[in-house]
């Protein structure tokens, strides 16, 4: 038996994923809550025989009973607002917004520790880009210092985004370290207007300290690649991992060397372009823990 | 005899980006010590990516800038200290603590379409009591009309001053005109321009920009800066003083601050050699050339290439890591080639 589930928040993220959730086998997704009438979420909601409803949160609260697992893709201020009323009756949430009220969770990394989390957050699109390559070094050699470049196409990038862009650098940095297993984390955001718009892209440079394998960490880098390929599809390196001889004088420490990761996402274009590789990898996220979230319950359950 | 202009010298932010982020505690103590004695109402320093560029994908600082910060304000005697912030890599933090640590003016710079990112910077800077300078890079990708929308963001968050940036040196005299006479007739507030000499227009530009009747200008001290350099400030004075725009800055010992102390610590600076004029001609962000020369080196192929290329990718400032990866492709392209014969 599926896990009923729900979706507040029918804008472009929600209704992204509301494409993929239809097409799990252990989410039954029923319901897309928004708070406008006329949104065009909510009428494509109603046109998958979902129930789209204008009446927001209020709506789902009144429907608890009918549903176990919460999608928020609202904004971190609404999240915020939302999440006590979430767990006065019990729902469990996949938190897309920067809210970071739960615990933070990167599929391939740190899922299975947080599976009974009352509420689990998505970080950001640049962290769940660049936190595997960053843990799949770390699970080989130290990393004293892990640093991302993240640019996304200024198209893709909301209004939220653009008002809280230090909200993104600090939540991705700090990701870097307790997701990721680096001892000191920076992000860097960039937005490009090129057009016809960009992939995103990302770069990930680690520290690495004297004495690494080269072969070990290039090999964990290609086995994160393939792992989140799983899961986001259009996820690769657009080129092996790049080795550069220091010394470099990191906040970490002097490191001897560096490795360089050089990512491409392009996005399944469920609801979004294919450029927008950055919300995809959101919503491919979201859904995977929240179908690691469903066969746990169900586990329990049986 | 009042100034026709404000004067903001760049050297220990831009320049920092031809040394490659190297500054010493000393050099700021006697390029400020000149400067302010000289007259330059505003010196700025930071990394050259601005606050918190300390990183792998710009170059770290060599000394933290907070203290490179504290000692510029504490040699100015009547010199405001501005900081430099680009949302994205600096944080507000950042800002608090160059406040903190003397900095009385907030430049905050977004790429020229990117305007809305700047807003809880500028507002932040205006509660801590700054003054606050908006600052559009690579103005020249975009049309006045459209500069002019995105300047007039910034004013409505509350800049004091909003810059025509000509961060590639891509400018022609006609492209500085244009803009800054677009934002003088639609902002309020005041309008700057910041020249770069790759195509050797910086301050034939800036000039023009005077004739538009620019609020503002930068320079570096011999010019120097990203990219083949920026308006040297020397020379810009000198040029106006002659043009009739009084500088309130005293040419002579400004002259002497360019040789005596900031000439020795790159004495090449000035010359325009192909990979600096390459930017101007492919529109390519300045502080691109030194990482770019890197990468030609490490994988053996020609910083022309990889700047021409990054200027058909139509990358921003910032984008410093699509050097390594058009590094990487020219490598492979170049390897395949060869081996088709």
């Amino acid at each position: 038996m599926s896990v009923p589930c729900a979706i507040v928040g029918s804008g472009n993220i929600g209704t992204d994923l509301m494409f993929k959730l239809l097409r799990s086998d252990v989410l039954d997704l029923r319901a897309v809550v928004g708070i406008d009438p006329d949104s065009e979420g909510l009428a494509l909601a109603r046109r998958h025989g979902l129930v789209g409803t204008p009446d927001g949160v209020d709506w789902l609260i009144d429907h608890a009973d009918e549903f176990e697992l919460v999608f928020e893709a609202t904004s971190a201020w609404v999240h915020r607002r939302h999440a006590p009323r979430y767990e006065e009756v019990g729902l469990r949430v996949v938190d897309l917004t920067p809210a970071k009220l739960g615990p933070p969770v990167v599929p391939i990394v740190n899922l299975d520790e947080h599976l009974d989390a009352p509420n689990v957050n998505m970080i950001t699109c640049g962290g769940q880009a660049t936190t595997p390559i960053v843990a799949a070094v770390a699970s080989v050699v130290d990393v004293p210092y892990a640093e991302i470049v993240s640019t996304v196409a200024s198209k893709s990038a909301g209004p939220g985004t653009r008002q809280n862009i230090d909200e993104f650098t600090k939540t991705t940095s700090s990701c870097l370290v307790e997701v990721g297993g680096a001892r000191h984390g920076k992000a860097i955001m960039i937005l490009n207007p090129a057009e016809p718009p960009i992939l995103m892209r990302n770069t990930v440079f680690c520290a690495l300290p004297d004495g690494y394998d080269e072969a070990a960490v290039a090999e964990a880098i290609l086995r994160a690649e393939k792992a989140v390929r799983e899961y986001v599809p259009g996820y690769r390196l657009t080129a092996e991992p790049v080795f550069d001889e220091g010394p470099f004088a990191t906040p970490g420490g002097p490191a001897a060397a560096r490795v360089v990761a050089l990512i491409e996402v392009e996005g399944a274009a469920d609801f979004f372009p294919p450029y927008a590789g950055n919300l995809d990898i959101m919503t491919a996220a979201a859904t995977r823990v929240g179908e690691a979230m469903a066969e746990r319950l169900q586990e329990v359950r049986a | 005899m009042t100034a026709a202009f404000r004067l903001t010298d760049s050297t220990l932010r831009d320049g920092s980006h031809a040394l490659a982020h190297r500054f010493r505690i000393e050099d700021v103590r006697a390029v400020v010590r000149g400067l302010d004695a000289a007259g330059v109402p505003v010196i700025e320093v930071s990394h050259g990516d601005g606050l918190g560029g300390s990183s792998f994908n710009y170059g770290f600082s060599a000394t933290d800038e907070m203290e490179l910060i504290r000692v510029a304000a504490e040699e100015a005697q009547h010199a405001k200290i501005a900081v430099l912030l680009l949302p994205g890599i600096g944080i507000k933090e950042d800002l608090v603590r160059a406040r903190e640590a003397g900095a009385s003016v907030a430049r905050i710079a977004t790429h020229c379409t990117e305007a809305d990112i700047s807003q809880q910077h500028i507002e932040l800077a205006k509660e801590l009591g700054m003054e606050a300078v908006g600052f559009l890079m690579m103005s020249h990708m975009i049309e006045p009309d459209h500069l002019a929308e995105e300047a007039a963001k910034m004013e409505s968050y509350g800049a004091d001053c909003v810059y025509v940036v000509d961060s590639a040196g891509a400018m022609t005299i006609d492209d500085a005109r244009r803009r800054v006479a677009t934002l003088k007739a639609r902002l309020d507030c005041a309008v700057g321009i910041h020249a770069h000499n790759n195509l050797s227009l910086a301050v034939a530009n800036s000039l023009a920009a005077l004739e538009e009747g620019v609020d503002q200008v930068d320079g570096c001290t011999t010019g120097l800066g990203a990219g083949a350099g920026n308006c040297p400030t020397e020379v810009l004075v000198a040029a106006c003083e002659r043009s009739g725009y009084a500088t309130g800055v005293d040419p002579m010992r400004v002259v002497e601050v360019a040789d005596e102390v900031v000439r020795p610590l790159k004495p090449d600076q000035g010359v325009i050699d192909g990979d600096g004029l390459m930017l101007g001609y492919a529109g390519v962000y300045g502080s691109f050339l030194l990482h770019a020369r890197r990468a030609a080196e490490r994988f053996g192929i020609d910083t022309k290439e990889i700047l021409l290329e990054l200027g058909r990718r139509k990358v921003v400032g910032g984008q410093e890591d699509m050097i390594i990866d058009v590094a990487v492709e020219l490598e492979r392209r170049a390897a395949e080639a060869q081996a088709a014969g």
